[in-house]
Order: C-alpha cells, then structure tokens, then sequence
C-alpha cells in the first residue's frame, strides 16, 4: 500500500508543480464552456439584432407603415437602402437579408388579404451562409406586413370580423440567395474549408513555435547562435520556413476542396491568393510570438492550444459569427482569424472583386508585423 | 590565438563567472576543469558569443565580437555539452547545415562535410540518422559539426558527457589530431582524468573564479605532498605519531581510510607502516598513488571536484 501511495502522491506532485499546465487544463473547458454557453443563451445575454435592409419601391401610406413596423422590431437592426445596395451589402456579407417591397404594394395587398389574386411579390434576398436567419426574418416580414394591412383593411377598428370568406396572406415571397452568381447556389463546404483551414495552418503554426523552444533545449540553438547569423537572418528564416509551410498545406487543402467539394473562387484569385499569403505569414509571426513567450515545449503547447482555439472560435470558424452576442460580434472583429475567413469567404464563395480581399489582407499583415515586433521585443536571444 | 580578460556574468544577485582570464594558444589544449556548476558553460558561452558578459574582453586571432562580430564567429568552432543535432537529417545533412551557416561554398561544404567526418570515423554512417546512433558516435557527430568550417579554436563543453571509454578515447584521439594541426582547443570538463591526459594548460575554475592555473606539473607543486599512501584501517590511528614522522606531510583520516601524503615513499612508508601497526589497528587494503588534480582541487578549495 505504501507503493501505491507514493506512486499516486508521485503523479499528484508532478502534475501539480507544472503550474502552466494545471491552469490550462481548467481554463481551457471553462473558456470553451463558457463560450459555446453564451452562445447559446446563457444567462440571459441579448442575441444580437439581424441586421437587414429594406427598400420600399411603392412609396404608398401602407409601405411606409410597414417599414416603420421592421424598424421598431427589436429582434431586426433595420436599414433603408436601394435594392441594389442592400443586395451588395447582403453579398457582401455585411446584411443576412435585404426586403424589397415592390411598386403596387399598398393597393394590391389590401385586396389580397381577402383572397384576391394579384398578391404583391416582395423579394427577399438572403446570404445563403447562414440560412438560419431566413425563417425568422420571412416570419417578421409576415407578422408586421399581416399587422399592417388588417389594420387598413379594417379601418382601424379593434376587433376583425369573426370570419372571412378567404382570408390569407397578401403577398407572396421570392426568396433569392445572394450569392455570386444567381444560377450558382451556396456550397457550405467553401465556408468551412476557410475556417478549418485556417485552424489548422494556426496550429501547424503551433508546432513550429514548439519546435523552435526544441530546438533551444538540445542546443542547437546555441549552435545556431554561434554562426555569424544576423538575428533578423535567424528569425527571418524562421518566419519564411513556417509561412511557406502554411502555404503549402493552405494549398492542398483548398485543392482537395475544389477536386472533390466543388469549391470554387468566384471572386478574385490574386484577392484569394493574397489572403492565403497574408494568414500564413499571420501564422508565421503567431507561431514566432509563442516561441519567444514560451517557456517549455510542454507548457507553451497546451497554451498555444488553447489560444488557438479561442482563435479561430472567435473568428466565426466553428460556429457562424452571426450568432454571436452583438458585443462579441464587434469583439471580433480585432480577431485576425475573423478576418481570414472573412477574407477566404469573401473570395470563394461570394464571389467579391479583389477590393473586398483588400481589408482581410491588410488587417492580417497588420497582425502579422504587431505579432512579429512583440515577439523580436520578447525573444530571449541569451543563454 | 584566444584570450579572454575579466570575464564577468551575473544573472540578479547570483555572479556565475567572476573575472575570469584565460588564454589557448594555437596547437594548445586548455583544460577548464571544475565541478558543475562552476561557471565553466557561462564562461564558454560567453567566449562563443551566447552570452553577453558584463565585463571582460575576448578576442579570437585579434578578432573581437564588437568589431567584427562575424569574422570573430568565423574563427570559432562550438560543440555544444547537449547532442545539438536534427535526429531527423542524415548524418552528412547535418554537417552540410551547420557548414551552410558559415557560408562555405557548395563544393568546400562537400569536400568538408566528407573530410570531417572521415575523421570522426563516421564515414560509412553519413547517409544514416543520427537517432539511430549509439551515443558515443552522436558525440562524434557533434564535434564534427563543429569543425566543418575550418574553425582555429574549438569550443568543447564536456563533449564525452556520457559515453563509453572506447568512444572516449576515440574523441580524445581526434582531439589530439587537431591539436597537432595548430588548433586551439577549449575544453571544459568535470573529469580530472581528462584534463590530465588531454589538457597542455589547466585552468581550475570554482563558483565562478580561477583558483588556480598553469601546467599539470605546476598545479601539482601546489600541494604539500606529491605522493599518497592510501590505508584502509579498522580503528583509530595516531594521527599525531603519524605526522611526526620524517617526510609526511599531510595525514588525514575518513570514512576508515587514512590517507598520507609523502615527499617521497620508498623513504617514509616502512616508517608510516610501522606506526600504522603500532597503533593497534588492523590494516585491511593498502594502495600508492601520485597526486592528481582531485588533490590540487581539494587542497585548493576544501571540496571534492565531483561535490
């Protein structure tokens, strides 16, 4: 008995002396958890509100209620806009949804409503990403377009009749994805191909950093200290090897996903391959950052984990930004990983011009030269 | 060919080296001979460039890192105490790495990495990883690493840590070889076996300072006696007979050994023997032995080397 205790108090001691470790494996769940809770709910954080435009070609007293009706619903940030430049932002992924209520609309949907049968078409253009917020918004659109022409219809009066010969609802939907190309329909593969992507050249980026920290405690660090290499020659080295890797790897996993997932660039190319580069050579100078933070291998690799994770979670690669909290959704956007896929989205399967790739590419260079300064402040070039 | 002035390294309140000097000349082994932890990696590493000393000069054949930083480094060669190699990358890969660094034309590299290992006796393994080495031939291939680019001093931070006296004296021969081609070697070590055989000059270095340095023979005239007479007894001797005796110098008693120390044996040890006897102990083992740096160490610092 004597063996088993000190054999179990042995492991207990071991584990608990590496304090780095220990806080790991408690933060970690409890970041995970509390992320995926608020989320989800929580404790009662407000979603944040569906941001959709809306365009009112028939300028008629009922359409002007109608949107007074979507603009004071708490549930929708509402912003009038033309029908194109709501179906641009809505490409753009700026919008989830623009509504467009035609020209006609106030006369004909007041006949409708008792069965006539020239409904008004309203057009709902929706970003096929995340066509979870489709129902709710084509569900909104009919309760304040419902609410608004029985209260014309029926002169105001507080209680409708108590029934109707064909009473139904007086206008009819085209719902239209907003992709880029009206025949091509969204590939969701193209969305999580850019986050997991994104996460894994992030944690190949890990592994490099760990293997410089390695590296340092063989000695071939020292060795390498040694040559007459400029610093800016080691790191620099360091940086190019680890950036080209991710590279390579970003490659091949984007040509497995247009071999066999038919991903395909819709947008720029130069604007796709510029967004590559710029996440590789973020990964680059994450992967040099944790190096010169890092104390040993084992302890910076379960922190490096974990801040990936946080990562890519807060950059919408597991679960769509839209459904995060309205804070965090402004939160992520000073996460580089948000802009990468944001980037990679922007160029597949929105098919966005290369100006759209231009802000993904120079917030992640920006990042990448930020990471890179602090971690040449922080590196411990003595032994 | 090395000198090194004032060599001064402190990490907050603990100083690791504190004012070292030591010089090598070419086709000279220097022996940097001390217990761990005695300031001999800090001081190497600050000759190599690793470390930033807080006061203190080295220049290498005139060279000093803060006028020519690389020219300097050029003219060092480092083995490392840890086995600072990619496991992964074939044995002549490796060479050809740390040679690229030094920037040797692509056909010298060849010609070096091929010569270097010839002489380190691994020539037949240059296309095999060094993890499947046994642990002496690792040894070899990181002294070997270090001597591709031609270097005219050669930094060794204990380079037989852990290998077996077959590939020990097979390192030690290569050593010598560059000796005999005008290198200048630094050689740092906790074996005083070594720093014996290995080493023109010792230095004896000890929390941080020198405490004694010069030839074998001249670290030896430090001590009081240049010859001991080991007893293992059952009892307590006499010591105070003992010392009366003519020639003795030096007489201490430990762990049931009495250990003597003599100017000359074949004319004090009858007499020592007989006192020996006369005190009523019982002898059970007797051995000679000249002194050695283990004797300067201890009467220089009141320590063992291997505390």
């Amino acid at each position: 008995m004597n063996a088993f205790i000190a054999l179990l108090r042995k492991d207990l001691v071991l584990y608990f002396s590496n304090r780095r470790s220990v806080i790991m494996s408690i933060a970690a769940p409890i970041l995970i958890a509390a992320f995926f809770g608020s989320l989800f709910g929580g404790s009662g954080n407000k979603p944040a509100n569906i941001p959709v435009a809306i365009t009112d070609l028939d300028h008629s007293e009922l359409s002007a209620k109608v949107v007074a009706a979507m603009r004071a619903d708490s549930a929708l940030d509402v912003s009038v806009a033309s029908e194109a430049d709501g179906l641009a932002q809505v490409k753009a992924g700026k919008l989830r949804a623009s509504v467009t209520l035609p020209a006609g609309f106030g006369a004909k949907a007041g006949n409708a409503l008792f069965g006539g049968a020239d409904k008004p078409q309203i057009v709902l253009n929706y970003d096929p990403s995340q066509s979870m917020v489709l129902p709710l918004v084509r569900g909104l659109l009919t309760q304040h377009v419902m609410q608004v022409v029985s209260q014309a219809a029926f002169g105001g009066a507080t209680s409708a009749p108590s029934a109707g010969p064909a009473f139904g609802v007086p206008f009819s939907t085209r719902e239209i994805e907003a992709g880029s190309q009206p025949e091509t329909r969204y590939n969701s593969y193209a969305h999580s191909f850019a986050g997991m992507g994104v996460q894994f050249i992030l944690l190949m980026g890990v592994d490099m950093a760990v293997g410089l920290l390695l590296m340092r405690r063989l000695g071939l660090w020292k060795r390498l200290r040694a040559a007459p290499l400029s610093r800016s020659k080691l790191l620099g080295s360091r940086i190019a090897s680890t950036a080209l890797i991710a590279l390579i790897v970003f490659a091949v996993i984007y040509a497995v996903a247009f071999a066999f997932f038919k991903v395909r660039i819709e947008g720029s190319v130069l604007g796709f391959v510029a967004v590559l580069v710029a996440s590789a050579l973020l990964t680059a100078s994450f992967g040099l950052l944790i190096a010169a933070l890092g104390k040993t291998p084992e302890a910076t690799r379960g922190l490096a984990i974990l801040a990936t994770l946080l990562l890519v979670m807060l950059g919408g690669a597991w679960v769509p930004s839209f459904i995060f909290p309205a804070w965090l959704q402004t939160a992520s956007l000073f996460v580089p990983t948000r802009w990468a896929i944001d980037g990679l989205d922007a160029m597949t399967w929105r098919g966005l011009p290369m100006e759209a790739a231009l802000m993904p590419v120079v917030v992640l260079l920006g990042f990448a030269a930020a990471f890179t300064a602090l971690a040449i402040a922080r590196f411990q070039w003595e032994e | 060919m090395l000198e090194a002035q004032g060599l001064r390294k402190a990490y907050g309140e603990r100083v690791a080296v504190a004012g070292v000097s030591l010089s090598a000349r070419a086709g000279e082994v220097l022996g940097l001979l001390g217990p761990n932890g005695a300031g001999k990696s800090t001081t190497v590493g600050m000759i190599a460039g690793l470390t930033n000393p807080d006061a203190g000069s080295v220049t290498v054949g005139g060279s000093t890192l803060a006028a020519d930083e690389f020219g300097y480094k050029r003219r060092i060669g480092l083995v490392p105490q840890d086995l600072a190699l990619f496991e992964d990358l074939p044995a002549l890969a490796n060479i050809e790495l740390f040679g690229a660094l030094y920037d040797l034309p692509k056909a010298t590299l060849k010609k070096r990495a091929m010569a270097v290992l010839e002489m380190v006796g691994l020539a037949d393994r240059a296309r095999d990883q060094p993890a499947t080495f046994s642990g002496g031939m690792k040894r070899r291939l990181n002294i070997a690493c270090a001597l591709v680019h031609d270097p005219d001093v050669l930094l060794l931070d204990e380079p037989t840590a852990g290998v077996d006296p077959q590939s020990r004296n097979a390192i030690f021969d290569n050593l010598e070889a560059l000796k005999r081609a005008g290198k200048a070697l630094v050689y740092t070590t906790h074996y005083m076996e070594e720093a014996e055989r290995l080493a023109d000059r010792i230095v004896i270095i000890d929390h941080g300072k020198v405490v004694a340095s010069g030839t074998l023979a001249e670290l030896l005239r430090v001590l009081p006696a240049a010859q001991t007479l080991a007893i293992d007894i059952e009892g307590t001797p006499e010591l105070a007979a003992l010392h009366r005796i003519e020639g003795v110098k030096q007489v201490a008693f430990e762990a049931g050994t009495l250990t003597i120390g003599l100017d000359d044996l074949t004319r004090s040890a009858s007499a020592v023997l007989q006192a020996v006897a006369a005190s009523g102990v019982a002898v059970r083992h007797l051995s000679s032995g000249r002194a050695n740096l283990e004797d300067v160490f201890l009467a220089l610092t009141g320590r063992q080397l291997r505390d």
